[in-house]
């Protein structure tokens, strides 16, 4: 077909992973060489395909989302799409000039000036002089940085950098571009300027395919979409069935069990020793979406090692084989430990009000999940006989997706804010003529 | 965005691109390089840019290094071991020397760390990864011209006018710049891999001084030697440089013929080499670096 930009047919990329590594001093290299001359490589190391069997298409005018957890091989399918780095199998057609967006303002040098930066930028991106040269007051109007393009980048605040980097980019105009999350960086005025220019890139006949964790960003702007789950295409095709699958599916294998112990104080009875998020069913859940119905699990044990009566004297087994709790928070922050929510057995007082087995889950339920997109981090807390018995800060992380949290078939976005109430509208009377 | 797309009538789109796994068989792809010569300029004016920026000495900072060892050398080599410089007065004859050997050890310096200072283009953007360590190669070119100045001032102040061949001062450049970036080529390839080639460098740096006649004239070694002497590339570029530039005043004006053509052989097979050694470890700089 004439109008197709991209085609890829039986991609694959293999890492060595695994086994012996390599030496990685020169110094090792040769007392290897010396040891063993007779062994040339490391014998033990398994492959692992970071990518396997990857086909798709692209045509012009187009924008394919690429989503998957972690490590599904989607910067991997990027860093081969750029030439960055080579694929083990299969191969690409692309048909015009490609531009990359891996990350806006790469490249950029601290000392050098705006004007100085958006010249060396456009180069590294591929742009002739001319062309920079042609398009400067465009770019430097778009960043709307007119007053300081002389001064060194280095005085910049990170959103005047971003402003810059991003107007360099977005000048670019390849027939292919490939992005990979620039959309999760910058306040929400310059995240929808992104969006408004990726959709523009895309109604001016270029091909697009956008790699984000950003599942609205994918919904409204991309009309394909593939699913990657470890290195595999697990689907392909309308972008809002892609989202919902692989919200609904995800990664089963996630550690989200083990505990971070690293801020842990307290040392009484009671010990927490893991946290899950499960849906209705009690099946674990990769990750939780706005809206939706999530149930934390946080399991506990009593512990014999810490276990001390208010006396001194080591407590028995017997007198642990139940337990009582007079108070259990958890509370969710942010990456940077503001708090956020604080749900605690406070305000319900009855809820564990009998004796609780030695060991085992206590659950709390949110209906409505009223966070949005990003990643959050639970600190947990638990009091025996009013005093602390365990406190680890930064006891786990979840993550959370965008859904439909008002119900009304619309996925949350940057534009929602970062706490979603649950709220209606109406007319309340008319303005007096 | 706001204006109208332009168009660019020499720049048509280029054709279909295919990506695929290379075979055993690499090619040096210079071609490629040439497309990206525009990459290549704006990497050197950075490196340019930037080492003068950010030194508030500027150009004195340059010409410290040199001036500051034709100084110790002079004292320590010059009068206390009293080295044979001909009629060519020591400092004259230490600094035509040092003015390429820095301009060398600095660029090899600067291409064994060059890809991984640049970690980020590289797993970021694709581009030919050979312009990396032929930018810093020739960023070093700037300093050299700037001590070039000064030399021909302590040319004056000493009297000593250069004979015609400094005509062929160019060609010496281009030899020093082609062993340079023959090593830095491995080196730099060598670095992505193994980190402790830098710590390495400097040591590398200093014995290969000394190896090469910068501090003594290579009439200092004898005549059998002399070829054997030639087989480090840095001789020829060196004393090709006080052959060109003091000619008149050395006890031994001949042109080192021998001596050069040993030493562009050498080095341009250690470029060929290099550049295979480069190309071949090129596809797994992002994955390694």
């Amino acid at each position: 077909m004439s109008d197709l930009a991209i085609r890829v047919q039986e991609l694959g990329k293999q890492y060595r992973s695994g086994g012996r590594a390599p030496a990685a001093t020169l110094r090792e290299a040769l007392y290897d060489a010396l040891r063993a001359p007779w062994r040339r490589q490391p014998e033990r190391h398994r492959d692992f395909w970071a990518l396997q069997d990857v086909s798709f298409e692209v045509r012009r005018s187009e924008v394919l989302g690429v989503i998957g957890p972690n490590g599904a091989g989607k910067s991997t399918l990027l860093r081969i799409l750029s030439r960055i780095t080579e694929p083990t199998r299969g191969r690409v057609e692309m048909r015009g000039r490609v531009g990359s967006l891996l990350e806006v303002g790469t490249g950029f040098h601290p000392e050098l000036s705006g004007r100085e930066n958006v010249y060396l930028n456009g180069a590294i991106l591929g742009m002739r002089r001319r062309e920079i040269a042609a398009r400067f007051d465009e770019i430097v109007a778009f960043a709307e940085l007119e007053q300081f393009i002389d001064m060194p980048v280095k005085r910049y605040s990170t959103g005047m950098y971003l402003r810059l980097a991003f107007a360099v980019a977005a000048h670019l105009e390849p027939e292919i571009l490939l992005v990979d999350e620039v959309l999760a960086v910058g306040d929400a005025r310059f995240q929808r300027r992104c969006l408004g220019k990726m959709d523009e890139v895309a109604r001016a006949g270029r091909a697009v395919l956008l790699v984000s964790h950003n599942m609205a960003a994918i919904a409204n702007l991309c009309h394909q979409a593939l699913v990657l789950e470890q290195g595999r295409v697990v689907y392909q095709g309308d972008a809002q069935t892609a989202v919902l699958r692989y919200l609904q599916t995800g990664s089963q294998d996630e550690n989200a069990h083990a505990l971070n112990l690293r801020h842990r104080t307290g040392n009484g009875p009671v010990r927490f020793t893991s946290f899950t998020c499960v849906d209705d069913a009690g099946n674990p859940l990769p990750c939780l979406i706005s809206g939706q119905t999530c149930r934390f699990r946080i399991g506990y044990a009593a512990d014999h090692a810490f276990a001390q009566s208010p006396t001194g004297i080591p407590l028995s087994e017997v007198s642990l084989s139940e337990i009582s709790l007079s108070e259990v928070s958890l509370v969710i922050t942010l990456p940077d430990g503001t708090n956020l929510v604080n749900l605690s057995t406070h305000f319900f007082p009855d809820a564990f009000a009998g004796a609780l087995p030695a060991q085992g889950q206590l659950e709390c339920c949110v209906p409505r999940f009223p966070l949005r997109f990003g990643r959050y981090f639970v600190d947990l807390y638990c009091a025996v006989n009013q005093e602390l018995s365990d406190y680890v800060r930064a006891a786990a992380s979840f993550e959370v997706h965008d859904g439909d949290f008002y119900g009304t078939g619309r996925l949350t976005r940057a534009e929602s804010g970062a706490v979603l109430l649950p709220h209606t509208w109406r007319v309340a009377s008319a303005m007096p003529e | 965005m706001t204006g109208s797309p332009i168009s660019y009538p020499d720049n048509p789109p280029p054709p279909t691109l295919l990506i695929e796994p290379s075979s055993r068989r690499v090619s040096l792809q210079l071609d490629r390089l040439w497309a990206y010569r525009e990459l290549l300029y704006f990497l050197v004016w950075r490196d340019v840019k930037v080492r003068y920026k950010q030194t508030a000495l500027g150009i004195l900072w340059i010409l410290l290094q040199p001036v500051a060892s034709m100084i110790i050398f002079t004292l320590l080599f010059g009068y206390l071991l009293a080295v044979p410089s001909g009629d060519a007065p020591y400092p004259l004859f230490a600094f035509a020397a040092l003015l390429p050997w820095n301009y060398f050890a600095g660029s090899l310096h600067r291409a064994g760390a060059s890809l991984v200072g640049n970690t980020n283009l590289i797993t970021r953007v694709y581009f030919p990864r050979l312009i990396i360590p032929i930018s810093s190669v020739l960023s070093g070119l700037a300093d050299l011209v700037i001590a070039f100045v000064l030399l021909l001032g302590l040319m004056l102040y000493f009297g000593v006018m250069p004979t015609a061949a400094v005509w062929w001062l160019p060609a010496f450049v281009l030899l020093a710049l082609i062993t340079a970036l023959g090593f830095g080529l491995w080196l730099a390839a060598l670095n992505v891999r193994y980190r402790d080639v830098n710590h390495i460098l400097p040591f590398l740096v200093q014995l290969w001084m000394y190896a090469t006649p910068v501090v003594y004239g290579s009439s200092l070694i004898p005549e059998r030697f002399r070829l054997l002497l030639a087989l480090n590339p840095m001789t020829g570029v060196v004393e090709g440089f006080r052959w060109a530039l003091l000619g008149r005043v050395l006890a031994d004006a001949r042109p080192p013929t021998a001596l050069f053509l040993v030493s562009v052989t050498i080095s341009l097979l250690v470029l060929l080499a290099g550049l295979i050694y480069f190309r071949h470890t090129e596809r797994t700089f992002a994955d390694v670096i």
